[in-house]
């Protein structure tokens, strides 16, 4: 995906978000540190375009709520938790760059349910490259992604200094 | 990065990027203190041992604390409650608390280099709650964190540590923090209660309170330990207090926005003014508050090394 893909991705993606909740009412956004972080905020300023009205974003870090801390040989770097909204009762949409297997989606909605009982969880990826290992299943997705379990989809953003765009690795 | 080692011994054998790690996750941790619900699972399975030789409520309920916050089992040990009483060696009991598959020993002890001792002992992580006249990290750490929450930066920063730094572990353990940091520190108190060649450390000495305080950013008062001081070291309590008590005028003599710590417990009227303890310069709760948080940012980096 080049840059101009994943802008009209992010546009489709916030109109689907809207047509689905009926517009914000609401509605928050939640961006997985910290790619999804990044999608996050995009997402908002589209919908603020679109709708003229701001939703709340917070920003959350899973770190905490991995499935593999047990068995890891050293510490995963821990980031911050910043949601300062209460998220009860919201329809809470969780942004992330890559789904994969899952494992992180998983470990945000047990984060997210720690904070507080939302009405509902939706999901807003970039990209879907499959080989899930948990019942999961995104409700907006920006582009389905066919790879291989060895290859590395890595989402390069302006917002981290680099040009945006979605490339695939070759181990 | 993380940390790499299995134990939290000292402050003078981390190295300051080390202490910047445990400083800025113990900051993503203060964020569970204030959830309505403060616990997360990252360390469910793990269990910790309080192993306390001293009496201690703050540290002790810190640690305890902490680890709850972070979903570990905890058990309590104190002295007079173990098998120490019937004549089991420091090493023995322990090898026994590790036989039942703890992670973490946090221990507190009335001798220099228990904790030393324990770690070399032990596969389990050690973290050293205080031990006798050496060292008391994780105060240090958490009066770093305090700065750094209210200050931002530690270059050139001073600090001035007043009272009894002869037989203070926290004041060993902060000299060494504050100086790694980069903070310039000036040691204040009566000639008994300096020792020798502290300048050797790194630190100013001031036996005149007065001087030691003009122009200082921080204040940190250590408690006088009326239980452990007999009158070797000082005349009378008046008199100490008089020379040495941090008092609303003297506050006057430092910076402007001084920050006041004392690691407690307080004695009111003797190092510090009720007037100043309770103060718009204390942050001397906010320490405690900020104990938690630190504790939890130590456990959780060790207890993926071991």
């Amino acid at each position: 995906m080049d840059a101009s893909e994943v802008a009209r991705a992010l546009t489709r993606i916030a109109h689907e978000i809207l047509e689905r909740n009926k517009g914000t009412e609401a509605l928050a956004l939640v961006g997985i540190r910290t790619g999804g972080v990044h999608l996050a905020h995009r997402l908002a300023r589209r919908i603020q375009e679109i709708e003229r009205t701001q939703v709340p974003i917070g920003e959350l870090d899973i770190t905490l709520y991995r499935d593999d801390l047990a068995s890891r040989k050293d510490q995963p770097v821990l980031r911050k938790t910043s949601i300062p909204f209460n998220i009860s009762d919201l329809i809470i949409v969780l942004v992330d760059d890559v789904l994969f297997t899952g494992r992180t989606i998983r470990a945000a909605m047990d984060g997210l349910i720690d904070l507080g009982r939302p009405a509902e969880i939706q999901l807003a990826v970039l990209v879907d490259r499959g080989h899930r290992q948990l019942p999961i299943k995104a409700n907006y997705i920006g582009k389905n992604i066919p790879t291989s379990a060895e290859e590395i989809v890595r989402v390069c953003l302006e917002e981290e200094g680099e040009e945006d765009r979605v490339v695939i690795l070759k181990e | 990065m993380s940390l790499k080692r299995k134990d939290l011994v000292s402050i003078a054998s981390l190295d300051p990027d080390e202490i910047m790690l445990i400083l800025e996750t113990a900051d993503s941790f203060k964020e569970v203190s204030g959830r309505e619900i403060k616990k997360v699972p990252a360390l469910r399975g793990k269990t910790v041992v309080n192993f306390f030789f001293e009496p201690s409520t703050r540290t002790r309920t810190s640690f305890e604390l902490a680890a709850k916050r972070l979903s570990a089992d905890v058990i309590n040990f104190t002295a007079s409650s173990s098998s120490v009483v019937k004549g089991e060696t420091l090493l023995d009991t322990a090898r026994n608390i590790e036989a039942m598959q703890a992670d973490i020993i946090v221990l507190r002890h009335p001798s220099a280099g228990a904790a030393e001792t324990l770690a070399r002992g032990v596969k389990s992580s050690v973290i050293n709650a205080g031990d006798g006249w050496h060292e008391h990290p994780t105060q240090a750490l958490l009066d770093l964190f305090t700065l750094r929450e209210k200050k931002l930066s530690f270059k050139g920063l001073r600090v001035a540590i007043v009272g009894d730094l002869a037989h203070s572990r926290v004041a060993r353990s902060n000299l060494y923090a504050l100086t790694k940091m980069g903070a310039e520190v000036r040691a204040v108190g009566p000639p008994t209660m300096i020792p020798a060649f502290l300048d050797r450390l790194g630190a100013r000495v001031y036996f005149n309170m007065d001087e030691g305080l003009r122009g200082v950013d921080v204040i940190l008062m250590l408690r006088l330990q009326l239980e452990r001081q007999g009158p070797a070291f000082f005349p009378t309590i008046r008199e100490y207090s008089r020379l040495y008590g941090l008092t609303t005028e003297r506050l006057k003599l430092a910076n402007d926005g001084v920050l006041v710590m004392h690691p407690g417990p307080i004695n009111r009227g003797v190092e510090i003014a009720p007037e100043v303890a309770d103060g718009f310069a204390s942050v001397i709760l906010d320490q405690v508050a900020n104990g938690v948080a630190v504790r939890m940012a130590v456990l959780y980096l060790l207890s993926g090394n071991n």
